[in-house]
């Protein structure tokens, strides 16, 4: 029997070859049987592609969101009592503000980094609803939300709803003159409900406007209900992804079966977590340098006073927009009255596109009878109808946001305010309906001249001894690699004509 | 190995140590290490600047920049590690069938429709009892949303907090005399005692315009309503209660500066542009002997944005 010494080498035998992390991982695998399933997740494969950043920087502005706002927690006072301003900003002192109000002055003001950590938060939220938005552009154009993604549409569409309610709730926080008077706006907007508006909004309210609960509702909504919603739903969004992997764009050894790219342990760790980085740094230079919602400029909401040439956070812009160019529509009937002026473009257009939204993938399948699984992103010309459509809807949403700021470009440019809102009402209606033909146009074109701008493999034309004529293909470069420009081919299932022919007058001859 | 072939993905299971997509994608990583070095050297001074400027409580501008600006440079050297200096791939992965076998999938739905289903059919009774019990609790359940968070709208929307001999005040609480007042001015109004409530501010906020020295008739039936050229409209736009804040005085029009809807004072507020689509209420006045302003009534309408009861 030998004698067994403990030396630092016998130490290091007996936790076997990978040491002391090696011996640890094999502790926690004997409880929680993690080895296996650990290693598949360090082998993930993500694909490379620009385009699958644009998720992230939602996913990462959230974070900044997360840890800016539990800043302000700290600092901000969720009341609507009314104290006396006596902070360090000499033009309001001895103002009668909501405590609300004064809180987020003083923390702007008087906490360290305070003002920054506001900005950033504000910041944080016009970029994570707009790479949301951005995201859901490429998902759509891709097709990447076929079978069997589409739940994951469904729950992304979700997030893009709270992110926008969440974002106008916390930009009403600080009761400042602009957001007050955004909320007496979304006051009479739920008035307008037929049937049961007056109710939700005194519920909601806690009475006629403006009252004093509101400050307080918005704030446990803000803070805790809609971020835990998000945060769960964020989880179900990436529980998704990994259990279905990421679709990926055809090209050279990618297929329907499997994911080509860098994997998740050290490839892709590595870039997600340096992207995050350069995510939260951009939004902190942004909140260093960019002033935005500067409040002690507008001051403290008083509901008999308001502000000129305000445009709301760009996100609701498209709602502002519908509101101002609306006709004056009230329906008036049987001692009742719906006044559509307001709920046509606030509550029935945007329940409409967004239900259009969410139910997309089954409108689509409906017409391409299409219940293949789909890992294969298309190219965007290749499916002109969805690319046609999804722009005609962008181009509508954009000229809603241009309208948002009638009063601002009638005065930049000298013309009546008449002519401007004529000119936006036309352009919504028009612009759309141009906007399909002209892309399903320009789909169809760059089918035709699939795969333009890459580099032909040359023939190499032999003539045999016999006198007959051959072309075989020149061996390809060595870095003749343009895959990616190479087109799917068009689904079978689509049923359209055929474009005309591109070389008329050219007789092709099989060989 | 070709150029072609290392552009095939392999996959991490298979690799083998030596393979050349396992080697970084830089073609000089001596040179790369040594820049993505010199970025995290500055991400790090710039991080260590922000404590510095934090501690002494710099300007806020600096405290964005340098920790913005670190944040940055250590986020761009930690890509760029793993873009050029890790393995360059391309890796593959197969996709696993996400879809079971015809057998699972049965057996999964025989646990719920026969195990399950079975259960149910046998105790019809008792399925009936628990769904009662749950949509009773669900009712319950909602109770305090139309009970406990706010009172019922009942007549409130219709009225306003002026009535038969209010006095008109300013913002300050000072009453209006009727020589307070040029022609082509205008003053937000409230009724005595209210102006500074939530609801003098929110609801009975009315705009006092002088357009004339003699009684100003704005449509038949209001003869009485405008004593020595002073108009009262309320100040809450019928498209959506935002303070029709501005005045055009040469056009005699009210303007909101929400959405743009506009009003002509001279009759009877009635909107000529915009979104809004009522005439803004309008305040019968009337001047007491001592010269105040007074409102001989309520506005004739409800005032602010329609609602459904609203006739």
């Amino acid at each position: 029997m030998s004698q067994i010494v403990s030396t630092k080498r016998s130490q290091r035998e007996a936790s076997g070859p990978y040491g002391k992390i090696g011996h640890s991982l094999n502790e926690l695998d004997d409880r929680l049987g993690l080895a296996k399933g650990g290693r598949t997740f360090m082998d993930k494969i993500f694909p490379d592609h620009w385009s699958f950043m644009l998720g992230e920087i939602a996913l990462y502005s959230f974070v900044v969101l997360l840890a800016t706002g539990v800043f302000l927690t700290l600092y901000y006072i969720p009341s609507q009592d009314l104290v006396t301003y006596t902070g360090s900003y000499l033009p309001l002192d001895g103002q009668r503000v909501t405590e609300a109000f004064a809180s987020t002055v003083n923390l702007s003001f008087a906490v360290r980094a305070g003002l920054l950590m506001r900005q950033m938060h504000h910041w944080a939220c016009d970029i994570f609803v707009g790479s949301i938005v951005l995201h859901m552009g490429r998902v759509f154009f891709t097709g990447a939300f076929r079978k069997p993604r589409e739940l994951n549409w469904t729950i992304g569409t979700t997030l893009l709803i709270l992110a926008i309610v969440n974002g106008f709730l916390g930009y009403s926080l600080p009761d400042d003159l602009v957001s007050g008077t955004g909320i007496r706006i979304a006051y009479s907007i739920i008035l307008s409900i037929p049937l049961v508006g007056t109710y939700v909004a005194f519920f909601l309210f806690g009475g006629n406007f403006p009252g004093t609960d509101i400050i307080p509702r918005f704030f446990i909504l803000h803070v805790l209900i809609i971020p835990l919603v998000i945060l769960l739903l964020v989880g179900a969004h990436m529980g998704l992804l990994v259990r279905q992997k990421h679709t990926q764009f055809p090209g050279k050894g990618k297929t329907e079966h499997n994911v080509v790219g860098s994997p998740m342990f050290p490839v892709f760790m590595a870039k997600t977590t340096g992207f995050m980085f350069v995510v939260s740094g951009a939004i902190a230079l942004l909140g260093a340098f960019a002033q935005i919602n500067p409040i002690w400029q507008f001051g403290p909401y008083t509901a008999s006073r308001i502000s000129y040439a305000v445009q709301p956070d760009w996100y609701m812009g498209f709602l502002d927009g519908a509101l101002r160019i609306f006709p004056a529509w009230s329906f008036h009937s049987f001692g009742y009255t719906i006044p559509l002026e307001v709920t046509i473009p606030a509550i029935i257009f945007p329940g409409i596109l967004f239900n259009a939204v969410m139910a997309w993938p089954a409108i689509e399948r409906h017409f391409t009878k299409d219940n293949e699984m789909h890992n294969l992103l298309d190219r965007p010309s290749n499916r002109p109808k969805r690319t046609a459509a999804g722009v005609s809807v962008a181009v509508l949403l954009s000229m809603l946001f241009i309208a948002s700021s009638t009063d601002v470009i009638a005065n930049f440019l000298h013309v009546s305010l008449n002519s401007v809102l004529w000119a936006m009402r036309i352009l919504c209606v028009v612009t759309p309906f141009i906007a399909y033909p002209l892309t399903y146009k320009i789909c169809r074109e760059m089918q035709a001249f699939a795969g333009a701008g890459k580099r032909k493999t040359t023939n190499v034309v032999t003539r045999t001894p016999q006198g007959e004529y051959v072309a075989t293909p020149a061996p390809v470069y060595v870095d003749d690699e343009h895959d990616e420009l190479e087109a799917m081919p068009v689904p079978v299932f689509v049923h359209e004509p055929e474009p005309a022919a591109v070389d008329a007058g050219v007789r092709r001859v099989a060989r | 190995m070709s150029e072609h072939e290392l552009r095939t993905p392999v996959s991490l299971g298979t690799v083998s140590a030596d393979d050349p997509r396992l080697q970084p994608a830089a073609r000089r990583p001596e040179l790369v290490e040594k820049v993505i070095a010199v970025t995290f050297l500055v991400g790090i001074l710039l991080v260590a600047g922000f404590g510095a400027c934090y501690w002494v409580n710099a300007a806020p501008w600096t405290l964005g920049a340098t920790f913005g600006g670190g944040l940055t440079f250590l986020g761009v050297g930690l890509i760029a590690w793993g873009k050029y200096l890790m393995p360059r791939g391309p890796f593959v992965e197969e996709r696993h069938v996400l879809a079971n076998s015809t057998e699972e999938r049965n057996a999964f739905a025989a646990a719920i429709v026969e195990r399950g289903g079975g259960v149910i059919k046998r105790r019809k009774f008792l399925g009936g009892l628990l769904g009662a019990g749950m949509g009773i609790f669900g009712i319950v359940a909602a109770f305090p949303l139309v009970r406990s968070l706010g009172p019922l709208p009942k007549g409130t929307l219709f009225h306003t907090d002026w009535t038969k001999g209010t006095y008109l005040v300013d913002i300050t609480g000072r009453r209006v005399h009727q020589d307070d007042l040029a022609i082509g001015s205008i003053v937000t109004v409230y009724p005595e005692g209210l102006e500074n409530t939530d609801n003098g501010q929110a609801v009975d906020q009315t705009v006092l315009i002088r357009i004339s020295n003699e009684n100003f008739v704005t449509q038949k039936g209001r003869e009485t309503w405008g004593p020595l050229g002073y108009l009262a409209y309320s100040k809450l736009c019928t498209h959506l209660g935002c303070p029709v804040g501005l005045y055009e005085q040469q056009l005699q029009l009210l303007v909101c500066p929400c959405h743009q809807s506009m009003f002509d004072v001279t009759n009877g507020c009635i909107p000529n542009f915009g979104p809004a689509p009522r005439p803004l209420p309008q305040l019968p006045l009337l001047i007491d002997a001592a010269g105040y302003l007074q409102s001989q009534s309520d506005f004739n309408q409800p005032v602010g944005p329609g609602f459904w009861e609203r006739s």
